[in-house]
């Protein structure tokens, strides 16, 4: 146990020693976390649109007022031929268009019907859906109460309501996302550098050549990155409530648990590519390209996993980030009890006994 | 039963196709307490012995024992009792002096305190700086942390790899004389090094080269198998010297040896090569020279590549 | 000018901050010289050899190599110069005529030139059928040799040997040292340091340096007279306990 207490404490000095890499693992999550939260948000806000108005009575008027108002949309500026709406397309200042016909007002009253044109930028697909979903909705509302009071003709409403997020905030999907992705980088990719940085400085040489037991050596080098990643879990969660105002709906122990769990099944697959590996560069080239980018690309976060082929979707079944992720999502967004994740907290368990037999395995009592 | 013993064995690297053979079948045995000396060149197979025997390779032929103990079968007993100086000062460059010696004591389940005693001449010529890291430490420095890491937990069989190399001569003096008062000590000392010169300081020497032992013996052994007349001459025009002796009849070998050349006679060659001398009607120099370690290394060199 | 010294250097320095690695060195080296660089480790001679290479500014002095000044002239000086050292000369996981032809279109030397003097070297060194063999495959001795003449096959005017024979085998080693006589009858000079004592009787002049300075400079017979030393270890052994710091 002396030898074991020793070993840890010599990870951590070889930690807080190198202040530039610690500077970056622990500040890494914070940045992310900032980067996420307000700089690549996929929420679409403050569109500059342009309204073609070839009614100018009192409908347009209120419809205008009422889309420049809300917060999805900057009217940029009002024009008056259909030739100007693709000029401003054209020179890129604006994603929509909005025409109004002549009439509006008159036709709304008599016929009960009018035909309002949106015109939006697809060269970007999803904004322009989000955008004309936007309007329409403003356009669906006023028209509500505009005819207050009047029997209008069978219509059916559909109601939408966005449950969980009510706002759409992009926070709620990446701060998952963020987490498995810096749990993921800490402590496969550091625990897989670490070990095969004593390979190289020939130090593993007579650390194998000890009474300390293989086993020991890969304990104590995971005890420092657990505890890591266990600091950082707590700061990404801190900002993502106080800061970015996502809630933990869930059970807190839940969350730490589950974090755990995914944290382990990193430290194995450090400890794999670490047994399978001889210099700093492969390993670091295997974690980021081998586990790194498909964390991004295949856990859900980045690309619904839906909308893949279907050999991407039973390949992101091995990627253990996509069932953390979905865990997270569940518990800290939706406030499910393990109840509703036992099937991934399951799956991540076997994932783990799994990793850590083979590391265990492939870890050689002797050197090649 | 020595404190190592070494049979027939063998290392291979490689593939089937592209298979490098790093050790033919080697055998030896090392005293208890004895200074014992793996003199070769680099590729000799030194350090892949030097991996068998602390259980760190696996041989592919052979057995070996440490201690008495099997190299395969009680590996664990081997990593308990013996101590390991690899080719590169393993050490913790961002740990302190003081730090590294603290953690490989407890990592050998030891104090520093109980064994202080050993390491103490070594250790308390770099004691002053005991708080710098060891990467700030100089070449000669980090060879003192690094034997004292080593002896820490007072191994009975110390493995040295190559611990003088990249060395400057002041340095390896002094290690050597380390050496001398670790073995008064009781310990055997297992050391491998390219410096033949270094030869003359172990109890026992054995000839490596091209994963071969050409001779284990003590070091005036050696020189006593060498058994052949041997001149040291000079003159002012070494070059032309050195292809006048080699093209010479007496003469068995002849080659470059700091001021002088050394030249191998063969049997009553000693007349031919004093009218070469004359002939070259140059002042000159000639006198007979005991052989040391590194005329006997290339006259096996030289048989064997003769078989 | 003396058109005849290939290195003149005086008190030539270099420090670092408050440390002066070298202080104040002075010497020359002749034409066709094969000029001994000994010191202890951390004496000063890997920065000293730095910035006779152009690699670094001296902080005070002059010097001049082939005649060229270091800190004006460090691309011409690069071009008249080789260099090789005893931990990077080759890569290991090129053939021998990919490395050898690496090396030379480097010096921007033509093609011809190229041919024929691969021919001559791989012939010289008895390596003919090991062209396309993987220079990693290739036992010490044979690679070392070969990084010496990858080294001046752009004939330069002097060449640097770092520690060229570390780990070599005696008779490699011997072999290796015919190959720097047989570059300096051609009038290439060489500048080698070594830790090996009896290479350094092999030198027309031998320097040594201690804590940053030149101690000593003379023939090897010269150097033993002053001493009163029986050889050049003795020599360096009594210079190099005197000093004061290492590395």
């Amino acid at each position: 146990m002396k030898q074991f207490i020793a070993f840890v404490k010599k990870e951590f000095y070889h930690i807080i020693r190198d202040k530039r890499t610690l500077f970056i693992l622990l500040g890494m999550p914070v940045v992310q976390i900032i980067i996420f939260g307000f700089a690549l948000t996929n929420e679409v806000k403050n569109s500059q649109i342009v309204i073609l108005d070839n009614a100018k009575d009192a409908a347009s008027a209120q419809l205008i007022t009422e889309l420049g108002s809300s917060r999805y949309f900057d009217i940029k500026q009002n024009v008056y031929s259909y030739k100007d709406i693709e000029a401003a397309f054209r020179a890129g200042h604006i994603r929509m268009a909005v025409v109004f016909p002549p009439h509006l007002d008159e036709d709304l009253k008599h016929f009960n019907k009018a035909q309002i044109q949106l015109v939006a930028d697809a060269s970007d697909p999803n904004v322009a859906t989000t955008l004309t979903t936007y309007a329409g909705a403003i356009i669906q509302d006023f028209n509500k109460r505009y005819n207050q009071g009047r029997q209008l003709p069978y219509t059916i409403q559909t109601e939408v309501r966005m449950l969980y997020n009510p706002q759409g905030k992009g926070a709620y999907s990446f701060v998952p996302g963020v987490m498995a992705m810096v749990l993921m980088l800490v402590c496969t990719m550091m625990t897989a550098i670490t070990i095969v940085r004593e390979k190289e400085t020939g130090t593993m040489e007579v650390m194998l050549v000890s009474p300390m037991k293989p086993i020991r050596i890969i304990l104590a080098k995971a005890v420092p990155y657990l505890l890591l990643s266990l600091v950082n879990i707590t700061s990404i969660l801190l900002l993502s409530v106080y800061v970015l105002e996502v809630p933990i709906n869930g059970s807190l122990a839940l969350l730490g648990f589950e974090s755990i769990l995914f944290t382990l099944t990193c430290l194995a697959l450090g400890l794999l590519i670490s047994a399978a590996t001889d210099s700093q560069q492969t390993a670091m080239f295997i974690s980021l390209t081998g586990m790194f980018l498909p964390t991004i690309m295949l856990s859900g976060f980045m690309f619904p996993i839906e909308n893949m082929p279907v050999p991407m979707q039973v390949v992101s079944n091995a990627v253990p980030a996509k069932w953390y992720y979905m865990i997270v999502r569940d518990v800290m967004i939706k406030g499910a009890g393990l109840g509703a994740v036992w099937k991934q907290t399951l799956i991540l368990t076997g994932m783990l006994v799994f990793l850590l037999a083979m590391a265990l395995k492939k870890f050689k009592i002797r050197l090649a | 039963m020595g404190a190592v013993t070494v049979d027939n064995i063998v290392k291979f690297y490689g593939k089937k196709e592209a298979r490098v053979t790093a050790l033919q079948g080697l055998s030896f045995d090392v005293q208890k307490g004895e200074l014992f000396g793996l003199i070769g060149p680099d590729g000799a197979g030194k350090t892949s012995l030097f991996r068998i025997l602390t259980t760190l390779l696996l041989a592919d032929a052979g057995t070996a024992s440490v201690d008495g103990f099997d190299v395969v079968k009680d590996y664990k007993a081997i990593r308990n009792r013996v101590g390991y100086m690899p080719g590169r000062f393993s050490l913790y460059q961002d740990l302190s002096v003081r730090e590294n010696l603290e953690f490989f004591a407890t990592i050998f389940n030891t104090t520093i305190e109980e064994n202080y005693e050993l390491v103490k001449d070594i250790y308390s010529q770099i004691e002053p700086f005991r708080d710098r890291k060891a990467g700030k430490l100089s070449g000669g420095m980090k060879q003192k942390l690094a034997l004292s890491c080593a002896l820490i937990h007072r191994p009975s069989v110390l493995f040295l790899d190559e611990p003088t190399t990249g060395v400057d001569a002041v340095s390896r003096k002094e290690f050597w004389e380390m050496l001398a008062h670790l073995k008064q000590q009781g310990i055997t000392i297992l050391v491998s090094t390219p410096y033949m010169d270094e030869a003359a300081r172990c109890d026992r020497v054995a000839l490596m080269q091209e994963g071969k032992i050409m001779s284990v013996n003590t070091p005036a052994g050696i020189v006593n198998e060498f058994g052949r007349p041997l001149l040291a001459v000079k003159n002012t025009n070494m070059l032309q010297l050195l292809q006048a002796m080699k093209s010479c009849e007496g003469v068995e070998d002849a080659y470059p040896f700091g001021e002088y050349h050394h030249v191998v006679l063969k049997p009553g060659g000693e007349a031919a090569v004093k009218t070469i001398l004359e002939q070259m009607k140059m002042p000159y120099e000639q006198h007979p020279v005991t052989p040391d370690v590194e005329d006997c290394f290339m006259a096996l060199m030289r048989n064997k590549d003769g078989q | 000018m003396d058109n005849n010294k290939v290195i003149t250097a005086h008190e030539l320095t270099k420090r670092f901050g408050d440390f002066t690695a070298v202080d104040k060195i002075t010497f020359e080296v002749t034409r066709g010289e094969i000029f001994g660089f000994l010191g202890a480790n951390g004496a000063g001679k890997t920065t000293a050899m730095r910035m006779l290479s152009g690699l670094s500014l001296p902080t005070s002095g002059q010097a001049t190599v082939a005649g060229f000044d270091v800190y004006k002239q460090n691309e011409q000086i690069k071009k008249n110069i080789g260099y090789m050292s005893q931990k990077f000369s080759l890569y290991e996981d090129l053939t021998v005529k990919e490395n050898i032809r690496f090396y030379a279109g480097i010096y921007g030397k033509s093609d011809a030139f190229i041919k024929e003097k691969t021919g001559y070297i791989l012939d010289h060194l008895h390596m003919t059928s090991e062209a396309n063999k993987l220079v990693g495959s290739l036992p010490l001795g044979w690679k070392q040799k070969l990084a010496f003449s990858v080294a001046i096959f752009h004939e330069p005017q002097l060449v640097f040997l770092d520690e060229p024979t570390g780990g070599v085998d005696p008779v490699t080693r011997r072999e290796f040292w015919q190959m720097i006589y047989e570059a300096a009858e051609t009038g290439i000079t060489v500048f080698v340091t070594t830790h090996y004592m009896d290479e350094a009787e092999y030198c027309n002049r031998v320097s040594i340096m201690v804590d940053g300075r030149i101690e000593a400079l003379d023939t090897p017979g010269g150097l033993k007279r002053t001493f009163g030393a029986r050889s050049m270890d003795e020599v360096f052994l009594k210079l190099a306990r005197a000093a004061k710091r290492s590395e």
